[in-house]
């Protein structure tokens, strides 16, 4: 009796130490997971710092081998020639400037009146299954549109164009342009679409029709989110590889043509990348200095995209 | 006395309506000719492709002679990169999201954070190829490894899955917290039993979509350098290997007209992949997200 007494209360005994211990392991978790989540988070300012700091030293590397002023100033980029070497990057900018204006000329219009299309005409149900669509386009791999600039687009253009070369800046321009319509589309369409309505009856009330409701109306009242829409996808056209790299060529010149061959900062890097630039040469350095450039065209783009939807949006 | 002199209005309505009717028309065509687009695109690739696809060009290895090539290491490559980034990414993301939506404080670091995360998303893809080669192929020494261009994948898009998961785990109510909370389950137990189950949807939409832009990409893994001709298969994640997109972009680049007929035998099995990715995505996000 005696002894089961004490047994009893000894196993009491044992289950609070027991739920005690537990509480302070559950205790002991709640303090250990903020900070292993805190890590994982810290993993997207440690990859931005790593970009930043790869690109910087690597680009101050190459400046030790090539005076800055040349590199900002030379009218040639001529890399492939140990002794006679050029590294002026100002064709490599001609040729992605190029490229991307002639995919803005075509994506900001079509973009623009899809969007206007989807946003101000279309029913609901039309919209439900033309903007998936839409975005399956902008889900395309590039090296896909690539493919489709070399052997498609290009040949067509030659019909219409017979001075035009195999390789161009009009056939990749014109097929990232094709490539940015539906981000142009789909966020400009979000940006009309949170216009309110009251504004749109208050126009129609007026007697406009729909078409100057559009234009008048809507199309003021969005434009902080339409402008940020295609800067950010002229950032994308800058920063699209596979399309120049397939379709642009290798020859980088500062001249306004587009119907010869060129070479974009991407294409540059990618062409490097394949030839066999040995480790530490002139070379493999100007890679970074050129990706650098490259990083710096987008960051300003992103930067200006979000200082205008910020800075001139109307709220309702 | 009429009120309303009809011709008067008739002369003013007119072109205003007929440009209305010539807008909307004009509109319109603008949004189907990005459908004929993407028509035209499917039916040349198909059309070029489907003589070059059988079940033989699955099993082949890739040959100099266009009628014996295949992607067997191109297609096995693509998916020992997805068993990197998969995992790899998703543990991350959700923990970044986590962190972002249920510990951290309104703070100018918090902030900084999110900043970042959506101007990484801004970076162009061949600038994570720099980084790359620099952090994982020479400074790590893993060479062009699966391992290597898995991690730098995952880099590129992680901001991707963690913007989805942050928007999955902002859409799980108060309510069902709090009454964990009432339940006296601590903040942790909480976040695990109650939240993640409800916010996974959401969580593996965005993480398959993520996934379907991590395979299709070229341009990093060309700077990674990465073989574009490879007659053997990865053993392990230290292994050489090739994706689908290398392999693809390999023969795009030959002068033989038959090769280009391979590559669009090569983009079919590429884009199959992504549709049948993308109809997982869209079955999850239909079958299991809930509305409260």
């Amino acid at each position: 009796m005696a002894l089961q007494k004490t047994s009893n209360s000894f196993s009491v005994q044992e289950l609070i130490q027991k739920k005690k211990q537990k509480k302070s392991k559950i205790l002991q978790v709640e303090k250990i997971v903020p900070f292993v989540l805190l890590l994982t988070a810290i993993v997207s300012v440690l990859t931005t710092l790593g970009i930043v700091l790869t690109l910087i030293a690597e680009t101050i590397t190459f400046f030790t081998k090539v005076p800055i002023q040349e590199f900002l100033t030379a009218q040639k980029w001529y890399p492939f020639s140990e002794t006679q070497g050029s590294y002026g990057i100002l064709p490599l900018v001609a040729g992605t400037l190029k490229v991307s204006m002639i995919a803005a000329i075509v994506a900001v219009p079509i973009g623009l009146a899809s969007a206007i299309f989807l946003s101000e005409y279309a029913s609901d149900r039309t919209r439900r299954i033309i903007k998936p669509i839409l975005e399956v386009l902008a889900g395309i791999p590039t090296i896909v549109y690539g493919f489709f600039a070399l052997t498609f687009v290009t040949p067509l253009l030659r019909e219409i164009i017979p001075s035009l070369e195999i390789f161009n800046a009009l056939s990749p321009g014109i097929v990232i342009g094709i490539m940015i319509t539906p981000m142009i589309a789909s966020l400009s369409e979000d940006a009309m679409s949170s216009v309110p309505n009251s504004m749109r009856e208050g126009a129609l009330a007026l007697g406009s029709t729909k078409f100057e409701v559009a234009i008048k109306v809507v199309l003021p009242a969005a434009i902080s989110g339409i402008i940020a829409s295609i800067v950010l996808a002229i950032s994308r056209a800058i920063g699209e590889t596979m399309i120049v790299a397939v379709a642009g060529g290798s020859t980088p010149n500062l001249s306004w043509d587009v119907t010869s061959s060129i070479q974009t900062m991407t294409a540059y890097i990618v062409q490097v990348s394949q030839g066999d630039a040995g480790y530490g040469t002139t070379i493999y350095y100007s890679i970074y200095a050129v990706g650098f450039t490259l990083f710096l065209f987008t960051l300003g783009m992103n930067l200006l995209a979000q200082f205008i939807s910020r800075r001139f949006r109307e709220e309702y | 006395m009429k009120l309303i002199d009809h011709t008067k209005v008739l002369k003013h309505m007119k072109p205003r309506i007929v440009s209305n009717i010539f807008f909307r028309l004009l509109f319109m065509a603008a949004t189907i000719f990005g459908l004929l687009i993407l028509g035209i695109l499917l039916y040349r690739v198909i059309t070029q492709g489907i003589g070059y696809l059988d079940f033989q060009f699955l099993q082949n290895l890739p040959s100099r002679k266009p009628e014996q090539a295949g992607v067997k290491t191109a297609l096995i490559g693509t998916i020992w990169l997805m068993g990197v980034v998969a995992p790899v990414t998703l543990l991350l993301s959700v923990g970044t999201a986590i962190y972002l939506e249920e510990y951290a404080q309104k703070s100018r670091f918090t902030r900084f954070i999110q900043v970042n995360i959506s101007n990484l998303a801004g970076v162009p893809s061949i600038v994570f190829g720099l980084l790359g080669l620099t952090v994982f192929v020479r400074a790590l020494a893993l060479g062009t490894s699966v391992l290597a261009a898995g991690l730098t994948m995952s880099l590129l898009v992680l901001p991707i899955i963690i913007v989805a998961s942050q928007e999955a785990i902002k859409a799980v109510p108060k309510e069902l917290r709090e009454a964990s909370y009432g339940m006296g389950a601590t903040k942790w137990q909480t976040i695990l039993h109650v939240v993640l189950p409800a916010a996974i949807p959401g969580i593996l939409t965005g993480g398959i979509l993520a996934l379907s832009r991590a395979i299709g990409e070229t341009a990093p893994l060309v700077v990674l350098g990465l073989p574009l001709f490879l007659a053997f298969l990865p053993k392990s994640v230290f292994d050489m290997f090739t994706v689908l997109p290398m392999q693809i972009y390999n023969w795009t680049g030959r002068p033989q007209e038959e090769f280009q007929g391979v590559a669009a035998a090569g983009i079919i099995v590429l884009l199959t992949m992504l549709i049948i990715m993308n109809s997982i995505a869209v079955f999850i996000r239909n079958k299991f997200q809930k509305r409260y």
